[in-house]
Parts: structure tokens; sequence; C-alpha cells
């Protein structure tokens, strides 16, 4: 089975403190660090696991430029069989949408039978996997947590809804899933596995070679644009609650409900 | 026990071995009955005849304590395999009839001898040929003949068939441990590097490293394989094994063992290839290990056991087998440095606690400003809250004593020394090399500090350091000059218990230092844990370790924690900030809060040094050591 | 104009709480609009929830098949498309059918996708500001996008509270018939319910943790209690574990799981380093504990000093009595 797993480096969420920069308008960028997305790391596991039951090949992608060609390396390294980065001036500032059009142009130019995303990225909005799907006209399943090869081009797969509920569902080939976390065990990429991968050569490709037409993607094609970021005021410390119990509680559920705890 | 029992063995075969050997010489060439008929040779004869009987009744007493009195450490739990009682009862039953054949050949020879009127030779007076004689009194000559010749055939053949069967048994490890312990590592505290004779770059392009197969072991661990008496000493000191965790150091090596008889047979192909990992070792068994060396310094046969476990890890790492529980540590060591996932830059940030800053600046050695001395505070010390109290009150003291110190700061990063153990070779490089270029840059001389596993680290992995002291060593140096001296305890009436943590103890040989500056301090009454100096009990862990998640029955620390009680102690003295963590844990979940406390040793020279500072009596308010207060307790 | 239309998520012949609260969504778009809800199913269920819906909504647009019996995200976007006006503006919960249906939804719409909002600013224009997070909550942005040939927003559940009854007096119309072939490339086979055993607390959004303060194992029933009444799980801390109250598995902590919940109830929890790091993504932290100096109240949003024993009782029975 040939199966593309479309990845995204982001911030780590872990490992930075995601704080707004002294101009106020974007987050502090100067030492954060960056990984794959938690998402896409699942999917490309998942990739492997099922190419090794079944054989085929992983070829895993991502939109984006040079700092980009990392995660891909590191995917490599955990055992994909192919690297590409889409990489052009014209994709830079691109939306969701803007992202699923130049995936989708390079997944035309291929032949694959699966291909994945993960659910969500974490500066994203689970929004790729889904357009990507309907932009190709194939079917589309979200939060997957498990996939079964099923003969005559199906696969039987479990979407992850409310209250660990199971939904099991049957879908044709070739199709899009956004991975949920969780779907199984990551193996680990140890430095010196991606030591070995560091000069594998990563074709690239632009605007041109997918035979995108530029208007439809970037930041002028962006409908959806991000204004600003920042942080919505906090007290310090905790809001002590002091009167009696019985207020105590009666705040507290008026807070909770505001806050989406209660069902 | 079982030590006079073994040297009366080895004593007894030393002694028989001309003997033995005479006696096989006697089947091809008449006269070599005797060794010589001077007196040396008569006196000998007869001590070889004690010296069956002996060897001979130890056999019995052998027999008798692995089948009646059944000593706990030869156990074996179903889940580990088979006994090889077996087998063990079989070789003591070969020896005795060894050592009866003799004494009946003796016996037979002076009985046949004395009834042709040869009586010069004699027996041992109540020794087993000597009563074997006694009971030959009443048989006719010919009788005695056939005896003569059936005890010399029995005699032959068993030797012959032991000698053949040595191999197959426990019993090899006679031979195989002159080899073994004469190649055994002497070096504490080390790691075998991931291939002799391999450069660092050369590592790279090394399809696979580790231990995956049987053959990847080297020549010596296979060797070590062959040598184990499987007498059970590691297990029965190995503190993973007393909670429960699925690690059994002796049955690494008989599985082993085990392994290589049924694949490698004498005749037949070798069936090679098979993965260790799954097949006869589980992956939680591996991990298990906290390299505490228990084991290793039991084995009588001086048995290495953290090396096959680091290579067995190194292979898992290398094909990516690693628990998700430590994937996240080693994710935020490789990018930030510390396993926490904290910023660099806020490594420093203990210094800067309100009341420590008002008192006290520590130097950051980032090339502007220049020290002789470097304290290296490793990560645990600079990020985790409660451990930064440990930090602070180190330098306070090294302040204290004088000492030009200043720290890394930013450019420190973690030490790398369970980086390493847990089989991430190339990341515990990248973070040695950093901190070494760091440490170079810096200009110290020396290094200093309060981490064991730093100090084992810059000690034993790290090439090419200034010089290394552990801070109980250097505040040991100066309780000995008088330079510190210590106001007496406040509550005389707690009992002080050092615990001797793995990396400063047992690896590193450091006990007397710790020990000495606690019997400084007036008034302190100490006593001593049954385990402790090399024998100390691992309190469960540092480093990645703190990460992982084993299946356990119950955890070290509470056995530490409940054998400090025993001790009648109430105070525990740790000094590492990973016993530390370990050690106020278990005084919770062991239901001992608030009749135990853990103090740290610089935390509590900290807490009782006099100084010479104007204000005295406020400053050593302020100076409270901050573990007093109620503040967080381990999640 | 473009319509303003609110996909209702139902179960069991009953709306869900995004029903109500998406038209107070609405409304934060356009103070003066009445949005339509529309609604798919099948049968007796669906037509009990079209009724209870003209309670609050004035026009009710319901599309019966019984193909539609099961909500399949891929078929009802088929539906969509083909009852929906092109320039419609559609508010759909965030949850696990507004994250199949959405994102294809606006590309065969071909209108802008705003997923997961928390906030709706309003608009200037054809321009419509919103409020989102990202980086698991530390950080909220606003965005912007032309509404003119419509949007789909995806909105999340709780973010808006229900407007004060206005009572709408609907109309059921019956827009089942426009709907064409029913067929694609997915088909639902079967759910699977949940196992007891099986919590993921990392994927809670509402946690009920519990730590040393509740002092013995069967006062855990306790924090179960409330958990069930809000609609929780149950974590905890490590000692927790340790002592054996609960399972590994719902331990929070640097050596258990991390969690990302919206909200997240800590108590008898002290708050140490190693149980805090376990806990992304800011959540609304309520701290209760008896202690007044616990390290947890210097991070929680909402302290209150109370023993977790009688406390949580409490709680738990006025939430039932909602």
């Amino acid at each position: 089975m040939e199966i593309l797993v479309c990845v995204r480096r982001v911030p780590d969420t872990a490992e930075n403190e995601i704080q707004l920069n002294s101009a106020g308008k974007d987050i502090e960028r100067d030492d954060l660090v960056y990984s794959i997305n938690e998402w896409d790391n699942y999917a490309v596991e998942e990739a492997l696991q099922i190419v090794a039951r079944v054989g085929g090949n992983v070829t895993v992608v991502t939109v984006g430029g040079e700092d980009d060609e990392e995660v891909l390396r590191r995917e490599m390294a955990m055992g994909a069989n192919h690297g590409v980065l889409l990489t052009d001036a014209a994709f830079e500032g691109s939306d969701g949408r803007g992202i699923a059009a130049i995936l989708a142009a390079f997944v035309k130019k291929g032949k694959y039978d699966l291909a994945l995303t993960g659910v969500q990225a974490e500066d994203g909005g689970a929004q790729v996997g889904g357009m990507l799907a309907a932009l190709l006209d194939y079917p589309f399943a979200s939060l997957v947590n498990a996939i079964e090869i099923l003969d005559g081009g199906k696969l039987k797969i479990c979407r992850e809804i409310e209250g660990g509920n199971k939904e099991m569902n049957e879908i044709d080939l070739p199709c899009v899933l956004s991975i949920q976390t969780g779907i199984n065990e990551p193996r680990y990429v140890g430095m010196r596995g991606i030591r070995q991968v560091a000069s594998v050569p990563i074709p690239t490709y632009g605007a041109s070679d997918l035979g995108l037409n530029v208007d439809t993607v970037g930041a002028t094609a962006a409908k959806v644009k991000r204004e600003d970021y920042f942080v919505p005021p906090l007290g310090k410390g905790a809001e002590m609650l002091r009167g009696n119990r019985e207020d105590n509680i009666d705040k507290l559920i008026e807070m909770l409900r505001a806050k989406g705890g209660l069902k | 026990m079982a030590g006079i029992v073994h040297i009366l063995i080895f004593a007894g075969f030393i002694v028989l071995a001309v003997h033995t050997f005479s006696l096989l010489g006697l089947g091809t060439a008449a006269g070599t009955d005797s060794v010589s008929s001077a007196a040396i040779g008569r006196t000998y004869d007869l001590v070889t005849n004690y010296a069956a009987t002996v060897v001979f009744l130890c056999m019995i007493v052998a027999a008798v304590r692995r089948l009646v009195f059944k000593p706990a450490r030869y156990a074996v739990p179903p889940r580990y395999g088979k006994a090889h009682t077996a087998d063990a009862i079989f070789l003591l039953a070969l020896i005795a009839v060894l050592m009866f054949a003799e004494s009946l050949f003796e016996a037979s020879k002076v009985a046949y001898l004395a009834r042709h009127g040869h009586t010069a030779q004699s027996l041992a007076t109540l020794s087993l040929p000597w009563l074997l004689g006694k009971s030959l009194v009443s048989l006719s000559p010919q009788t005695v003949w056939n005896l003569y010749l059936t005890s010399y055939l029995i005699q032959a053949l068993t030797f012959y068939f032991l000698l053949c069967y040595r191999p197959f048994g426990i019993q090899f490890h006679v031979e195989t441990s002159l080899f073994g312990v004469y190649f055994a590592k002497l070096d504490r505290g080390t790691v075998k590097p991931v291939k002799w004779g391999l450069t660092p770059d050369q590592i790279d392009q090394v399809k696979s490293i580790g231990v995956k197969t049987f053959t990847d072991f080297t020549w010596k661990h296979m060797l070590d394989f062959y040598s184990c008496a499987d007498c059970g000493r590691c297990s029965d000191k190995c503190p993973a094994n007393a909670v429960g965790r699925p690690l059994s150091p002796r049955f690494l090596t008989t599985k082993a063992r085990d392994y290589c008889f049924q694949h490698y047979p004498v005749f037949g192909k070798a069936q090679n290839g098979q993965p260790l990992i799954g097949t006869i070792y589980s992956d939680d068994e591996i991990w298990s290990c906290t390299t505490c060396g228990a084991c290793e310094e039991e084995c009588p046969l001086l048995i290495e056991y953290i090396d096959k476990i680091v290579d067995l890890r190194r292979g898992m790492v290398d094909d990516g087998n690693v628990p998700k529980s430590l994937q996240k540590p080693l994710k935020a060591l490789k990018s930030r440095g510390n396993p926490y996932g904290k910023m660099e830059k806020k490594r420093a940030e203990w210094t800067k606690e309100k009341d420590f800053q008002n008192a006290y600046e520590v130097k950051v050695l980032d090339g502007s400003t220049r020290a002789d001395t470097l304290f290296f505070v490793d990560s645990i010390t600079s990020y985790d809250d409660r451990m930064q109290a440990i930090g602070r009150a180190t330098a306070r003291v090294l302040a204290d004593v004088g000492e030009n110190f200043g720290i890394l700061g930013a450019a420190e990063k973690d030490s790398g020394h369970e980086v390493r153990r847990f089989g991430e070779e190339t990341l515990f490089m990248a973070l040695r090399d950093q901190n070494l270029e760091a440490i170079r840059e810096s200009g110290v001389t020396r290094i200093v500090t309060a981490d064991p596993h730093a100090y084992n680290a810059l000690r034993h992995d790290y090439l090419d350091v200034p010089s290394v002291e552990h801070v109980s060593q250097v505040i040991a140096r100066c309780v000995r000059t008088g330079q510190i001296k210590f106001d007496p305890v406040a509550n005389t009436s707690d009992v002080y218990t050092y615990h001797d943590p793995c990396y400063l103890g047992r690896h590193n040989e450091i006990y007397e230092e710790p020990r000495a500056v606690l019997d400084a301090i007036p008034g302190l009454k100490r006593v001593e844990m049954k385990r402790s100096r090399d024998r100390s009990f691992c309190c469960g862990g540092g480093g990645l370790m703190l990460f992982y998640e084993p299946k356990e029955e119950q955890r070290m620390g509470v056995v530490r924690a409940k054998m400090a009680a025993e001790a009648g102690a109430n105070v525990i003295v740790t000094a590492c900030p990973f016993c530390m963590v370990n050690m106020e844990d278990a005084i919770k979940v062991a239901g001992l809060e608030g009749k135990m406390t853990a103090i740290d040793l610089v935390e509590l020279v900290d807490r009782q040094m006099l100084r010479r500072r104007a204000e005295q009596p406020a400053a050593s308010a302020a100076l409270a050591p901050e573990s007093d207060c109620a503040r967080s307790s381990l999640a | 104009m473009a319509g303003i239309f609110v996909y209702i998520v139902h179960k069991g012949g009953v709306p869900d709480d995004s029903a109500a609260e998406l038209v107070a969504a609405a409304k934060a778009i356009d103070a003066s609009a009445f949005p339509a809800a529309v609604v798919t199913g099948s049968g007796a269920e669906l037509d009990s929830v079209c009724d209870s819906l003209c309670g609050s909504y004035r026009e009710v647009w319901k599309i019966a098949n019984e193909a539609l019996a099961y909500p399949n995200a891929e078929l009802i976007r088929k539906v969509l498309v083909a009852v929906l006006p092109q320039d419609a503006i559609v508010l759909v919960p965030h949850q696990h059918f507004g994250v199949d249906l959405s994102p294809g939804l606006s590309v065969k719409l071909n209108s802008p996708f705003v997923s997961d909002a928390v906030g709706i600013e309003g608009r200037d224009g054809n321009i419509l500001k919103l409020v989102r997070q990202e980086f698991g909550g530390q950080i909220s942005a606003h965005v912007h996008c032309d509404v003119s040939w419509g949007a789909v927003i995806n909105v999340r559940p709780g973010a808006f509270k229900p407007l004060e009854a206005q009572p709408a007096n609907g109309n059921v119309l019956d827009k089942s018939s426009q709907v064409g072939a029913l067929n694609c490339g997915r088909r639902y086979l079967q759910t699977i319910a949940a196992e007891a055993g099986d919590v993921d607390i990392s994927k809670e959004p509402v946690l009920v943790s519990v730590g040393r303060g509740f002092q013995e194992k069967d006062n855990i029933a306790i924090a179960q209690e409330l958990a069930d009444a809000m609609g929780a799980a149950v974590s905890c801390s490590r000692p927790v574990v340790d002592a054996k109250w609960l399972e590994k598995s719902r331990q929070v902590g640097s050596s258990g799981q991390t969690v990302k919940p919206k909200v997240y109830m800590a108590c008898g929890i002290s708050g140490s380093f190693q149980h805090l790091a376990g806990i992304k993504g800011n959540p609304f932290m309520v701290a209760i504990n008896k202690n007044p100096k616990a390290p947890i109240f210097q991070v929680a949003d909402v302290g209150i000093v109370d023993d977790v024993l009688e406390f949580l009782p409490a709680l738990t029975e006025k939430i039932r009595e909602r």
C-alpha cells in the first residue's frame, strides 16, 4: 500500500512557554524549540505499522521551507521511505485551505492508496485533513484510532467519539484519514538514527511543479487571517472564595458552567 | 556457612589433585600408586585421606542444605524459569561418588596388602578410607581385590565423566572463573564503550549497535554466562528484585546460558540470530535496572551486569523500542538539555530566590566572569523546586568556606549520566560534548558537585575534565582542618542515619567523608542501617529512572525508609538529590509522615554551620533549610 | 443577506446543549438575526427533536431519511450542500461530529472555515472577527474572515452561554425531498461502548483529580460521584497510585499522563512540580484543599480552603439539583 502522511513542524507545546513577544502581536519565537506535530507522528507510526503488515511505502510530505526538512528527516529516521518538501515563496501565509490545496495538488501527481494527517496541529484548526479529502473528492474520516485493512480496497476504521465510545465505519480506498493520538505507541527515534539520514536527499516541489495556480494559495488567497495573538487578562494566583460553604458552592457552579465544566 | 563449605571443598580438591592424577597414572603404568615412599609421601597420603573425607562430608552438607534448608537465594520463582537443582544435586552426587570411590580404593588397597603381609601402609584414623577399611576386615581377599579393581574403575570413570560433563553444568565455573576473574572489569562507575575499538564518529556508520541477538554480546560477557555458579547472591541483594520488579540478575545470566546451550549445541548447527528481547528477556526486565551495582558487588565470580544491561538497552534504543514514559524526557533532553523540557535560560533561576539573592550572589561563568571552581549543578537541582533548596544550601556552604566558584548557568546541560546508562549513547555524547566545551571555556581548574550522578559522569564518562569532587569531600576536608565548626543539634532526641547513595558509595567508594561530617556535629546521634556502605540499598534510582513507570509491588524507597525506622532512626540523611526525591516520597507512602524526615547532608551542614557573620542570629534564622517549610509534596 | 444556520446535534430524541448555545453565537454575529436550525435524522426521534427546537428557533429545517438515522458526516455534508444556500453562515459545535463535517463542508460551499471559535467579536460590514486559541489554550488569537459568501464556523461547546429563554414559536420546514441520492464512500457499521476501565484521562475535557487529601481508598467514591454529576472523569496524583487507590492510568504528572482538559478540579492535591507538569493547556483550575498554603493555590484560577471530604459531596448534591 502506498501511504502518504502529511506532517507539520510546530513549536513544541510541552517544551516551550508560549508567550506574547514584546511587540504584543505575535508569540515570542526566539527561544522556541520545534518538533513534529504530535498527531502527525502517530500517523507516521500507523503508516509504518500498516506497511509492515501488508507491504508498500510510506512517504512523508510537508509544506514549508528549509527549516521544515528536519521533521521529514526525523520521520525518515523512524522508517518512512521517502520525504518530500513542498516549498515556494507563493505558499507563504497560506491558511488551512491553502495548505490543503497544495497537498491536494501533490496527491494528484502520485498514486497513493491512503493519505493520513493528524487530527490537528498545535497551532492549527483540525481542518487540513477534511479539506484535503473534499478537494480530492475522497471519503474522509476524522479522529481515527484504529485501522484494519479489508479486502477489496476498503478499510474498517474506528473513530473516537464521546465518552471513549468507538464508532466503527467502513471506508473505501483511496481515502483521507485524520489520526488521533493514542492509536499506537510511536517508536523512539534516537539521535543516532537522525544522524544517519542527515544527508539523504529530499526532493522539493514548487507551485509550477504541482501545476498550482498561485492565486489559490498563499497569503492573498487566505480566507481566514489571524490578526494578532493576545493573552486574556489573568488574575494573580487563585481567586479565593471566602464565603461559607454554600455560597462557595453556588459561585463555583456558576463558574464551572461558564467554563463548560458541567455536562 | 556456604563460604566455609566452599573453601573446604576447594582446599580438598587442591590437596587431592596430585593424588587423583597419580591414581589415573596407575591405570597405565604400575608403581605410580603412591607419590613416593618417603615420609613426605606417607604424610601426603594421610592428608589426602582426610581431604577426601572432608570433601565427602561437605557434599552431604551441601546437598542437605539445598534440599532441606533451601536458602532463599536459591529459590527460582516460576516466572524466571526452571531451577537447576537437579543439576546441582547430580554434581554433588558425582563428587561424592568420586570421593567414595577413591576412599574405597585406598581402603581396599591397604586391606589387600595387609592380608598379604604388607602392613606398612595405613589409613588416616577416622577418615573415610579408614572407616571403609574397618568394614572390609571380614571380607575375603578375593572380594577385597575385586573391590580394589571396581573402585578404581568407578573412580576413573567418574573422574572422566565429570571432566566431560563439566562444561554442561554449573561446575564449569571452576575453569571459566579463572579467565573470568582475570579479565574481570575492575574500574567502577564506568560503562563500556558501544564497541571496543570504535571512535565516536564511526558509531554512526555501524548498522546496528547494542545487544539484540546473542552474538552481539562481547566474548567476556559470554564467558560470564558460563561462569555463573547460580548462587543467587546477586538477585538476593538486587533492590529491583526485592520490590517485585521483573528483574532478577541471576536469571539474566542463567537464561542466557540456557539459550546458549540450546542454540549452540556441541553437535549440530548453531541456530542464532533470534532477538533476545521478547524471547528470553522482557522489555520491562531490562528497563527495571537502576544500575545500583549491588549485584556486581555481591558476585563472588566478579560477573558484570551493568554493562550487559546497558548494551541490551542500547539495542532497544537502536530499534526504537523505548517505553513512552522515557521518550518524553529523552525528547526534552535533546531539545532543551534537561528532562523536564524547561527552558535553558531558566537553569540558573534557583539563584534568584529572593532571600537567597539578598545574601549571596552566585557567579555565572559566561566568559566575562571567571572562577577557579565550577559548581556543576545538573538538571534536577536546577529545576525541581524542592532540590533547588539543596542547590542554594550548597552555594551557601561553598561561599562560606571561601570557595571561588561559579556555575555554568544556561550553558550547562544535563550531565547525561542516565542517558548513557539507558542506552541513548549518541544523545549522551551530544550532551557531554556541549558540557565539555562549556567547562573548557570557563577555564575552571576544579569541579564540585552535590549530585553523585553528575559526579560519576564527570569522573568516569567525561574525558579530560579538571578534577572533580563531591561536596561531602569538600566539607569533610573543611571539618578536618577546623574551617567548618558546627552548632550542636537543637533536638537531641533525633536519631540520624546516613543512607549511602549508590553513585557516591558503591560506585565511587566515598563512605567515610559524609559520616565524618555527621559525626563532627555535636550532639548528633547516628546509627547505621543494616545495609550500609557498599551494601547500601538503592533508593529507587535517579535521572531517567524517575520518569520510568516500573511494575513493582512496592517502592524501593519505602523499603529503605522502613530499614531506617528499624535501625531506630527518625532522620534519614541523604547526599543525593534523587535519593532525596525518593526518600521524601517514600516517607509519605510508608505512612511515616511526621515520624520521619529526610534531609540532605549539605542542608544539614548549612543549618548547623557556625557562621562568622555580623547578623548571625538573624542569618541563621533566615537560612533555615527550606525543606522545613510545608512545601511541595511529591505527586 | 446571508442566513445563519445552526446544525443541530442530537441524541435519543433530545438536542445537544450546543443547540441553545449556538443561538447565542448567532446573535453575536448579528444581533438582529434569527438563525434557522438544520436537523437531520429519521423517524420519531427526529420529530421529537424538531418539536423541542421550535421553542428556541423560528425555523427548523427538517431533513428526514432512513440513511441519516445515524449521523454520518460524509452523508450529511452532501445533504447540507444540497439544501443550504451557497452563502449560508453555518454554525456547528466543535466536537467529534463537527470536526468530521465542517472542513469538507467549507470546501464544498467554497466558504471560509473557522475552527473551534471560543468567541465572536462581531461584524464590520462583511468582515467577521472571532477569537480562537492555539497551543493547547496557552494563547489566544483574533482572526477574521470575509463572510459575504458565507462561512462555516465550528464553535467550542460551552464557549457561549445560552441566552435567556426567548420563546420563538418556530415552524418545522420539511426539506427532505431536496436531498438527492444518498451514498458515499464511508458507511457506518456500529458503535462499541467504552468499557469501564477504558477511560483515557488525556482526552477528557473535564477532570476531577484526587490527591492525598482523600486519606483513604474508600473516599475516592466521593470524587467519582462528583465526576459523574459533572460528566467528568476521575484522575489523580502519584501518591494515590502508589497507595493503590487508583490505577496508574489515572495518574496526572511527569511520570503519569499529560492531560489537556478545559476544567481541572484539583481536590486535596498540594500542587507539586511533578504533578503540575502533567497539566497542559492552561485549563480552568479549581483547587480545594484544607491547607491554605498549598502551592496549588498559586496556579489555580479559583481556590477554596475546605475539607474535600465534606465539600465535594455538598457540591455534587447541588449540581444534581440543577
